[in-house]
């Protein structure tokens, strides 16, 4: 009876209805989970946290005060902690360990310690502990002691906190404008002498006596970009000077008393004063600094806006270049060629170039694309800049164009599927009013067949932004110089090298040299990475869903 | 109730057509030709679909093939606009004029063929865009992108078609939200946009529902003022209706052509008395 209850069971089907919803909730499970830790490492990174003070007192040595973050604690047998030194009353079997972010690398050394609990005394938080944020050396915590203006003492004790306030405002403004001078002004002059020492160059080679008249307007126009070059050296150097003219004096937990330079601090809270509020209004603070600054400290600190702005570039290029190469590669495949065992050996291949690894494609596209084509454009139309190259070096295009070649595969078969789905009474109606076969084409199958191109689009983009492997090889670096993109002419340069999410993680993660500082930031490029696919997922899928309202019931 | 009651006026005015057609004696030879077929053979590879095909279609009548499936009345059909070109195993001979002109030969232009000698297919099969650019489809592709000429042609074509009232407050909506019928004629008012001379109707009312398949049937009966019409069709009733001329195929032969009325009433050959009283088929 029981048997027979069982094998009814399984034949209405109900197992399988179990298994499926089972696989589909763990599917779930997993992504939720990964995006949920990514988010939850990343996010966390960036909220201001209680800065702790304790007494810190190893068996055998004098007691010290420590500041800093808990990051991290851990339980710790008592075998491991003697093995490390540590040697824990008799009895005690484990102990716990607590990582504490100390800052102050240049006067500690390292800026994360573990510490033994047992030996820590409670913890305190006092209000007046300040977290300064440095262009150099990460965080350090201390006490104000005081605010110096040209080595003279302005302002001490209770009133420091204001007067650092505005001083720091005023520090920044002017780092500020000496950024903006030296990116874009002597950005220009630098172009300007550039294409000058090019034009000179060209001059040369064409055989023009040194003392011809174009000769001497170069010269003229090099002195006029020198002169300017002067003007702005002089300003440059009143600017560091006024930037140069304030310090902080800190106590650090050891008491010593140290001073750190306005111009090198980028911001200075005091975490166990704010309110949660306010934590919360330094926290989006922080992350806005993170996706819109340039990274600093070997990518350690700073943000990764270079790298976003690389990513979407090159996802950008390379769907611009991939589109129309796979449709019209569809096109001719499916609607033109003959099928035969020709055309079907094209196919197979097509559908197993999908499946080599990305690295060859590098390595191909840095002997193809870079060496050979690069090479020869540089021979061609950049002669003068030789032996330095333009176009036969990694850049922007390269990878695009290497991308490009990755994901079309996926462009072709989408497209032929979506080719075969128009029906054949839609071709025949427009080859009945007198229509030829390229104009049924494009007027009718093409549009038809935009959804089906379009899914082609959005699985290669999502396969393009997660790439790093092939990037490293052509064009994809660790800090770029500049943007692809500026205000100087022809404004878009594509034989720049450029910043990658993907690479930046890879940077950030195994080739850093401070380890826990680097983590959450991993974590948060992650994070960002993911969002940015998504974004760009999200725009491909509503053009698609708007161009298949357009194409609606024609398939019924 | 409303279910009879349109089925009544489908009767009758079915009855109304014939009584119509009854009126006049037909005879091919008092005709104008505008098609003509001769020793026609068609192949699908090596199999031969067509035997030695002859036939006369007059100018500005209707005329129906009928036969079982298989027989070769789709092919034949579309043979006159040359559809079976996108088929690369078919292989032809004999002739095959359109006014004299024999439409197989290289020097003619297909598109051109195609543009005077129209077709609606069997399913509807309007494409996804706009009413108003449906049928301005084929007017758009001889580079006639003029509004006001499209305007009147989109009209006229729509009320040709006898589509113009159910949808002139709507032409730029989706032709993909027209109903079935709608969608049929709406492929013809495409197919009459360009002005053919012949148009040939491949079954264009077997997907259709009885009410619209009426709606059509008067439509083919006021187009052939115009128009020289072939229609393939399975329902006899129909070919009995609408059409003037009856071609009776079989396995790919043409078994007997004439006057509807005398091939219905008093077929010339034992196969097609069989087929139309309904012994196979």
């Amino acid at each position: 009876m029981a048997n027979q209850s069982i094998s009814s069971w399984f034949k209405n089907g109900t197992p399988w209805v179990w298994l499926n919803a089972g696989a589909v909730s763990i599917s779930l499970v997993m992504v939720v989970g990964l995006l949920g830790l990514i988010a939850v490492r990343g996010l966390s990174h960036f909220w201001p946290a209680d800065i702790v003070a304790v007494d810190y007192t190893e068996p055998g040595r004098e007691s010290i005060q420590l500041l800093g973050e808990f990051i991290d604690k851990e339980t710790v047998s008592a075998l491991r902690l003697k093995s490390a030194g540590v040697d824990l009353p008799e009895g005690q079997t484990s102990a716990q360990r607590f990582l504490l972010k100390i800052g102050n690398r240049d006067y500690f050394g390292l800026d994360f310690r573990w510490v033994v609990g047992p030996w820590m005394s409670e913890g305190s938080y006092p209000e007046n502990v300040v977290a300064v944020e440095r262009r150099e050396w990460g965080h350090f915590y201390g006490y104000l002691s005081g605010v110096k203006e040209d080595g003279q003492v302005v302002a001490s004790d209770g009133a420091a906190w204001d007067e650092l306030q505005s001083r720091l405002e005023r520090a920044n403004g002017l780092v500020d404008q000496i950024k903006a001078i030296e990116k874009h002004e002597i950005g220009d002059i630098n172009h300007g002498l550039e294409s000058l020492r090019l034009e000179a160059r060209e001059l040369e080679m064409a055989g023009v006596n040194e003392s011809a008249l174009q000769h001497q307007e170069i010269a003229q126009s090099r002195q006029g970009w020198n002169e300017q070059y002067k003007v702005l050296q002089k300003a440059l150097a009143g600017l560091y000077t006024a930037l140069n003219r304030d310090q902080m004096m800190m106590t650090m937990s050891d008491g010593r008393e140290v001073e750190i330079p306005l111009s090198k601090v980028v911001d200075a809270y005091r975490p166990n004063a704010m309110s949660t509020l306010d934590k919360l209004a330094f926290y989006f603070h922080e992350v806005w600094k993170f996706i819109s600054g340039d990274p600093r400290e070997a990518n350690t600190e700073g943000g990764i806006f270079p790298a976003i702005f690389g990513t979407v570039m090159m996802v950008l290029i390379m769907a611009v270049l991939v589109t129309p190469f796979g449709v019209v590669a569809a096109v001719y495949l499916k609607e033109y060629a003959t099928q035969g065992p020709m055309i079907r050996l094209i196919r197979i291949a097509v559908n197993n170039l999908a499946g080599v690894p990305s690295i060859v494609y590098g390595v191909f596209g840095l002997g193809f694309f870079v060496y050979f084509l690069g090479g020869n454009i540089d021979e061609l139309f950049f002669a003068a800049s030789l032996p330095s190259p333009t176009f036969g070096t990694p850049g922007l295009l390269w990878a695009s164009l290497t991308l490009a070649i990755l994901t079309v595969p996926v462009v072709i078969v989408a497209t032929e599927e979506g080719l075969s789905r128009i029906p054949r009474n839609i071709r025949e109606g427009s080859l009945a009013l007198g229509a030829t076969k390229a104009e049924t084409l494009w007027r009718t199958v093409l549009p038809m067949a935009a959804p089906a191109m379009m899914t082609g689009l959005i699985l290669a983009v999502a396969r393009a932004a997660g790439e790093v492997a092939p990037l490293m090889m052509v064009g994809v670096v660790k800090l770029a110089p500049a943007l692809a993109v500026d205000t100087i002419a022809p404004y878009l340069h594509l034989d720049r090298q450029f910043m990658h999410l993907g690479f930046h993680i890879y940077d950030v993660g195994f080739q850093s040299p401070n380890v826990e500082a680097a983590r959450p930031l991993v974590y948060a490029t992650a994070l960002l990475l993911v969002m940015i696919i998504i974004v760009l997922n999200i725009t491909a899928i509503s053009i698609r869903n708007r161009l298949r309202e357009n194409a609606k019931a024609s398939e019924n | 109730m409303e279910a009879t009651n349109s089925q009544q006026t489908t009767a009758a005015r079915a009855i109304d057509i014939e009584s119509l057609q009854r009126g006049q004696k037909l005879d091919m030879a008092n005709e104008t030709t505008c098609l003509e077929v001769n020793n026609f053979n068609l192949f699908y590879g090596k199999k031969q679909a067509l035997f030695d095909v002859n036939m006369k279609i007059a100018k500005h009548r209707v005329t129906a093939f009928i036969g079982p499936s298989g027989c070769g009345k789709s092919t034949l059909l579309r043979s006159f606009n040359r559809m079976n070109d996108l088929i690369d195993s078919v292989e032809i001979s004999g002739e095959m004029l359109l006014e004299g002109q024999d439409l197989n030969k290289p020097s003619v232009n297909v598109a051109d063929l195609r543009r005077q000698v129209g077709m609606v297919f069997q399913k509807p099969n309007p494409f996804p865009k706009s009413i108003y650019e449906n049928v301005a489809y084929g007017l758009r592709l001889q580079g006639i992108n003029d509004r006001s000429t499209l305007d009147k042609v989109v009209e006229k074509s729509l009320k040709g078609a006898a589509l113009w009232d159910e949808v002139k407050d709507r032409l730029q909506e989706s032709a993909m939200g027209l109903s079935g019928g709608q969608q049929q004629r709406l492929v013809i008012a495409r197919a009459i946009a360009i002005e053919p001379e012949v148009l040939l109707l491949d079954e264009p009312a077997s997907a259709l529902d009885p009410l619209s398949t009426l709606k059509i049937e008067e439509l083919i009966y006021e187009l052939k003022e115009q128009y020289t019409i072939v229609i393939v069709t399975h329902n006899m009733q129909q070919a009995a209706r609408v059409s003037d001329y009856t071609a009776f195929m079989y396995m790919g032969e043409l078994i007997e052509f004439g006057a509807t009325d005398e091939l219905f009433t008093n077929p010339a050959k034992k196969q097609t008395e069989d087929y139309i009283t309904g012994r196979y088929g």
